[in-house]
Parts: C-alpha cells; sequence; structure tokens
C-alpha cells in the first residue's frame, strides 16, 4: 500500500508538477536567449490540459494495440523512476541493492516507447524517426553507463543510490573531484541526448521529419507523450544530481538550496540546446563513441586512481 | 495551409513567430504536424486542385479545432473571385471561425484577430 502511495504521489504528482514547471522554465529561457517574451507561467499545465480533451486519432494501417499501449509504457517507465529516485531521496535507507542500475533500465523504457509507438503508426516519417532513435539509444547508452560507474566506484562500489548519498553527505560532492567532474560533463551530455533536445532532437526533427516517432499522435496520447517527456525533464537531472551534486532536500531552508542547484543544470541544458544546430545522426553517434567516451573511460581510470 | 496563395500572407504569419512579433506570449507555437495543430490557418484563393488537399487536412485535424482565414483571398476570393479556378471560397468548404482582413494582414492583425478568437472560445465555454 505504502509502494502504491509513493508511485502516485512521489512518481506522478511531484514529479509531473515539478516537470511541467521545468518545461516552463526550459521555455522562458529559450524565449530570452531569442530576446522574446516566452509563454505564461500556467501555459505547459493548460497544454496538457488540451491535449487531454481533443480526439484521439488512430491511422488505419496501424497496430491499433501498440499504438496506444506505447506512450503507457513510457509514462510507466519514467513514473517507477522517479519513484525510486525520491524515495530514496526523501526517506534515506529506504532503497534496495543494485537501484542504481533499475533506474539506469527504467531511464531506457521512455526511448523503447517512442520507439514502439513510432514503428505502430506505420508512417514513413514516424518509421525513420524511431530508426534514428534506435540508433541514438545505441550511441548514448555506453558513456551514461560508464559516467554512473565513476559515482559508483568513487562510493566505494555501492550500488544503492542510498550509498551514494551517504558517501556525499560525508565526503562532499563527487563532482567537486577531477574523475567525478568529467563524468558530469559526460552525464550531462548523455542526459541531453536522452531527453531529445536539440543537438541531438535528430529523432523527432520538428523541421525534416515534423516529430517523427510523434507524428501519428493527437490528443491524450499525444498528451501523454508531451507530459512524459516533461517529467523526464525532471527526472534525468535529478538522477545526475543524485549521483554527482549530492541529492536535493526538502527541509526548511535547503528547498532553495536544492531548487537552485536543479534550476542551475536547467539552465545549462537549455543553453546548450539553445546555442548549438541540430547533428546528424552519423554526427551523433561518432560524437558519443568518440569524445564522450574517451572523457568518461578517463573519468573511470581516474576514479580508480583516487582523484 | 497555403491554398492558391501568392505567398505573401504565409510570410506574414511566419512574421508572427519571430522575436519582434512573439506569438509564444499567448502560448501559441508552431506544430509540425496537423495531428498537433489546433487551429488551421488557411491563406490563399482556394483553387480546384488545393480544396481537395486542404479538405483532408482539416479532417485529419483532431476536433475540436478551429480554422483561420488569413488575408483577402481566404476571406472572399480576393481578385479571383471570378477565376475559372476557384469556383468557392474557403468558408464554403469548413467551417471558418475567424477572419483576418488584409492584403497581406500585419502581423499585428493577425495577432490581435488571434487574440479575438482566444476570447471568443472563452465566452463559448462560460
Amino acid at each position: 500500500m505504502i509502494y502504491l502511495f509513493y508511485l502516485i504521489v512521489y512518481g506522478f504528482l511531484f514529479t509531473a508538477t515539478a516537470g511541467l514547471i521545468a518545461s516552463w522554465i526550459d521555455r522562458k529561457v529559450t524565449a530570452r536567449v531569442q530576446y522574446r517574451v516566452g509563454p505564461p507561467f500556467f501555459q505547459p499545465f493548460i497544454d496538457i490540459v488540451k491535449l487531454m480533451g481533443k480526439e484521439t486519432l488512430v491511422p488505419e494501417a496501424a497496430s491499433r494495440f501498440t499504438f496506444l499501449a506505447a506512450p503507457l509504457m513510457g509514462i510507466t517507465g519514467v513514473m517507477v523512476a522517479s519513484a525510486i529516485l525520491c524515495v530514496n531521496d526523501v526517506h534515506t535507507g529506504s532503497g534496495f541493492v543494485g537501484d542504481v542500475i533499475v533506474a539506469v533500465y527504467l531511464f531506457t523504457v521512455p526511448s523503447l516507447s517512442i520507439i514502439m509507438g513510432g514503428f505502430a503508426s506505420r508512417n514513413p516519417l514516424a518509421t525513420l524517426g524511431a530508426s534514428r532513435e534506435m540508433k541514438l539509444i545505441l550511441s548514448y547508452e555506453l558513456p551514461f553507463i560508464l559516467a554512473i560507474l565513476v559515482a559508483v566506484i568513487k562510493s566505494g562500489f555501492s550500488v544503492t543510490l542510498g550509498g551514494i548519498l551517504d558517501f556525499q553527505a560525508q565526503n562532499g560532492f563527487i563532482a567537486g573531484s577531477l574523475s567525478g567532474f568529467l563524468a558530469f560533463l559526460a552525464g550531462i551530455l548523455c542526459v541531453q541526448a536522452k531527453l531529445g533536445l536539440v543537438p541531438f532532437d535528430i529523432a523527432e526533427a520538428e523541421t525534416e521529419i515534423t516529430s517523427g516517432p510523434l507524428i501519428e499522435y493527437s490528443g491524450v496520447t499525444l498528451g501523454m507523450y508531451k507530459l512524459m517527456k516533461n517529467m523526464l525533464l525532471f527526472v534525468l537531472p535529478f538522477f545526475l544530481i543524485i549521483l554527482f551534486l549530492g541529492g536535493l532536500r526538502f527541509d526548511g531552508i535547503q528547498i532553495l538550496y536544492s531548487a537552485l542547484k536543479y534550476a542551475g543544470i536547467l539552465v545549462v541544458i537549455t543553453v546548450i540546446r539553445n546555442t548549438n544546430p541540430r547533428l546528424r545522426i552519423d554526427q551523433a553517434v561518432r560524437f558519443f563513441w568518440g569524445p564522450v567516451t574517451i572523457i568518461s573511460i578517463i573519468a573511470v581510470v581516474l576514479a580508480f586512481l583516487g582523484l | 495551409m497555403s491554398t492558391g496563395s501568392c505567398n505573401n500572407c504565409d510570410i506574414e504569419i511566419l512574421d508572427c513567430l519571430t522575436p519582434r512579433f512573439d506569438i509564444e506570449r499567448f502560448g501559441m507555437i508552431l506544430a509540425g504536424s496537423i495531428k498537433h495543430a489546433d487551429i488551421l490557418l488557411v491563406t490563399g484563393s482556394g483553387n480546384r486542385k488545393s480544396m481537395e488537399r486542404v479538405k483532408r487536412i482539416y479532417e485529419q485535424m483532431p476536433k475540436p479545432a478551429l480554422v483561420v482565414a488569413v488575408g483577402e483571398c481566404a476571406m472572399s476570393r480576393g481578385m479571383f473571385i471570378h477565376s475559372y479556378n476557384c469556383p468557392v471560397p474557403i468558408d464554403k468548404i469548413m467551417p471558418v471561425d475567424i477572419y483576418i482582413p488584409g492584403c497581406p494582414p500585419k502581423p499585428e492583425a493577425i495577432i490581435a484577430g488571434i487574440v479575438k478568437l482566444i476570447e471568443k472560445v472563452k465566452k463559448q465555454k462560460s
């Protein structure tokens, strides 16, 4: 029963609210970078509510069940992942062995759901986008796991989020050391790709393949995908904060500090997104398997040496 | 959606997205696909070839949805009113919620029209 409570309150309500606020910050910062005014505060909420009230169209040629189940699968994956992260962060010591690994697996579920939905809709552009998303997963997963490995090594080979947080509470942030900082850099780039933001938004390039895998979605299903992406916008930086910046705390004045940490990462992500053009898929794969993987490997070696 | 327009209205619509006019202030963004859109902007006089496509696009748009006719041609076929190629105006083909006059309408006029449309929708709700 308590797990259901965690799943609904932390996994859904908290994450969805935080994610929608984050998406407003993202849009507002983007607008200010481009010398625009930007959307009003409640716009992301209004958008989601509006999409829930619209008609859901299913293409005639699509595989109906998979097409409608894919967004549900994605949003469930994010909910479980964020519930695990929040429970570890708020009630320390209530995690289980290996929850870092579980979280890493759960973070691929949204991408898988996008691929499933794209292929199920049987639209040529959606298929193209889904295949690009597959290649993108192959490219960023390796450096991301190596970056996480640094946090695991640093905290004395603990594969629990609680262990990593405890280590940082006693010894300072992992990102404060050289290896931790390199891993954090690689992690931010991988998160950028996982979120599908601009240098790596190859899968849903709006101007060339018109939102790719999501092209056939409308109404409630599109709303679920939008909500999933906004939740990811909160959860993935949160995961990085737990691994490298000592987690978020919600008691007293600490809440301000936590918000500052999160907003800092979010603004970095937004600025990267606004100052870079979209890469081609081969350039993205080369980028992740080349420089980013090398940085992560150097970070792992340095972590082994204790730097 | 351009139905045989001279492209001038389309350029004025693009102007609305620029930093100077910035319609994201009112929460509007450009949608990549018609299935993600709420409003269909129609420009041009509606010639025979494009009318079938406009109908198909309108049917693909998830309802409830709104249609805005931008420019003189989309309102009344403008100077093409006697043309063999433009038999009916757009509002005979599908319901048009608001008309924005001008040849081409200024971006300010488009924004004013859309804001009026938002007020109209709000009034309908209450």
